[in-house]
């Protein structure tokens, strides 16, 4: 009777381990999917910014819209001044909205050599921003989900890692889809 | 003369860069020249009849605030449009660093042209040395105006080239006269101060600590305060609880207002304690001819010729500020001969003196020039 007792205890502490370890290994995993997710953001961003770049440079647009396009990159590229990445990020995308936004501004510059791929890209770009984003806001939302289960927090399964955050910024290069009304 | 000037501001929306250009143009027409002004421009904002409008300007993020511009191939279609029918003599561009008319206009246009710089932004000198297509309208201007010293050393040294500095006018008509604000000055007389109420180089903490010793001297004495501040109510808090009634905040107000304001006090108070390169506001109160008392420094020591033209405290004390100003309520006389030599000393300020500068810059470019016409080599 005794010895069937211990079996059980033990049992359930070997289950119970295995459980522990498994809900650990997976937090684990979470974060590295979560860091791979950030990096496929930081990519699209810079993706973005280089198209930005180009068209911004091309000779295709006006000196206003170059200059402010190019303010707008530049504030991504450097982190200088105290301005917050997802805010320099927000900024690029409002000046790109303010571009593209313009009454016929494709029309103003078809026939133009390279204008329809640049055009291209940049939106392209800016739309996988979008996608990227949403795919590690989800990644962080599940971790963040997996670390507050009771068990994780009173067993401190996610260790030192900090919980990833968040990444919000304005994406959309639509007017009336814009996260923030700037007039 | 015919003289295009470019603003790159919307006109509808109070500015230095607007307040500036519209003093200019009018001192301009005064002396006989033909003007014309292009602006960013609501539909239905009432314009003077010397400004053509170019269409709404877009609020965009530019250095890290959200500016109104005007950019895009419909704003250059219109300043194109308003140079080949203008047939200027000269284009003068202000701001052409900001990504808005005047830098369009300098892209558009071949011949005589004048940039003035407000305030030079250091970060611009990358941007420009790296994107052609902005030098390019850049090494067009054929000679650059700063407004103050300040801005002719940021264009130095963040920007590369030269300017001459030609200070902002005074439009001293529109100072002469005023109705006093209902009720002031009032028979125990009133001190007035215009400017920002936090910003401590403003230093309206030392007029408020002037008061606490002329406030209890002066049972009817009162203050006129006029500026924006964050929180107003902690900078009233400041005051000794039993003085505060006397002590008036309007918060911002309008040219209108100001001006009123300036007419309404028997003393005005400049008690910056520095940062000032002129003093565009201690010009206008002595083109209002309202007895001033000034800080002693450099700015409002050159502004109020030495101390003739105003009286000049110890910059920073309290003590002395209320020794002058008391001094100056109680002795009529003296604020009668302050004024009449305030009144003199401003017209060399008036803006009919500074577009005289201003004029002379224009002839120099347009020497051996035909005038302004729309580039060729812009793709239309």
């Amino acid at each position: 009777m005794i010895i069937t007792y211990i079996v059980i205890i033990i049992a359930a502490a070997l289950l119970a381990g295995v459980w522990v370890s498994w809900r650990a290994g997976r937090i684990d995993r979470l974060h590295t999917r979560v860091d791979m997710a950030r990096v496929a953001l930081d990519a699209t961003l810079l993706r973005r910014s280089s198209a930005a770049l180009e068209l911004a440079t091309s000779g295709l647009l006006d000196p206003a819209t170059s200059l402010l396009l190019a303010s707008a990159i530049h504030g991504t590229r450097t982190r200088d001044g105290d301005r917050p990445r997802d805010l320099a990020e927000s900024d690029l995308t409002r000046a790109l909205r303010a571009a593209f936004s313009q009454p016929d501004f494709r029309a103003s510059l078809s026939g133009k050599e390279g204008a329809d791929e640049l055009l291209t890209e940049v939106e392209e770009t800016a739309h996988q921003v979008f996608l990227a984003r949403k795919f590690y806001n989800d990644m962080v939302a599940a971790t963040r989900d997996a670390r507050n289960r009771r068990l994780a927090r009173v067993l401190h399964l996610s260790g030192k890692a900090p919980a990833p955050e968040f990444f919000e910024m304005d994406d959309s290069l639509i007017a009336d889809k814009a996260g923030a009304p700037l007039a | 003369m015919k003289i295009g000037i470019v603003c790159p501001y919307s006109w509808d929306v109070p500015g230095g860069v607007q307040q500036h250009i519209r003093d200019l143009a009018e001192a301009l027409i005064d002396a006989g020249h033909e003007v014309s002004v292009i602006s960013p421009a609501d539909d239905d904002t009432p314009l003077p009849p010397y400004v053509v409008g170019a269409g709404r300007a877009v609020p965009v993020p530019y250095n890290g605030s959200v500016a109104r511009l005007s950019f895009g191939f419909l704003s250059v279609s219109r300043v194109r449009r308003w140079i080949r029918e203008g047939g200027f003599d000269v284009l003068h561009v202000h701001e052409p660093e900001i990504p808005s008319l005047s830098l369009l206009a300098c892209w558009v246009a071949t011949g005589p042209i004048v940039a003035t710089v407000h305030t030079a932004i250091p970060r611009s000198r990358i941007l420009l040395v790296t994107y052609p297509v902005v030098r390019t309208g850049m090494e067009k201007i054929n000679g650059r105006i700063a407004v103050s010293e300040a801005a002719r050393t940021t264009l130095v040294e963040h920007i590369g080239g030269d300017a001459v500095v030609i200070p902002n006018g005074v439009a001293t008509r529109h100072y002469r006269k005023a109705e006093p604000l209902p009720g002031w000055p009032g028979p125990g007389g009133a001190i007035g101060f215009l400017g920002r109420l936090d910003e401590p180089r403003k230093g309206l903490h030392v007029l408020l600590k002037a008061f606490e010793i002329l406030g209890p001297q002066r049972p009817g004495l009162r203050l006129l305060v006029a500026g924006r501040a964050a929180d107003a109510e902690e900078v009233l808090y400041r005051v000794p609880a039993d003085l505060r009634d006397r002590v008036v905040m309007l918060g911002q107000v309008s040219e209108e207002d100001k001006i009123r304001v300036l007419h309404s006090v028997d003393v005005f108070c400049s008690p910056n304690t520095g940062g000032e390169s002129f003093g565009i506001v201690t010009a206008e109160a002595m083109a209002a001819g309202v007895p001033i008392v000034a800080s002693d420094i450099e700015a409002f020591r050159q502004v109020l010729q030495g101390g003739e033209a105003g009286e000049l405290f110890a910059t920073g004390d309290p003590a002395d500020l209320a020794r002058a100003a008391g001094r100056l309520l109680d002795d009529p006389a003296r604020r009668a001969s302050l004024s009449a030599a305030a009144l003199a000393a401003v017209a060399q300020y008036d803006w009919s003196i500074v577009a005289r500068d201003v004029l002379l810059v224009y002839e120099t470019v347009m020497l051996g020039r035909t005038g302004v016409a729309v580039a060729q080599d812009v793709p239309s």
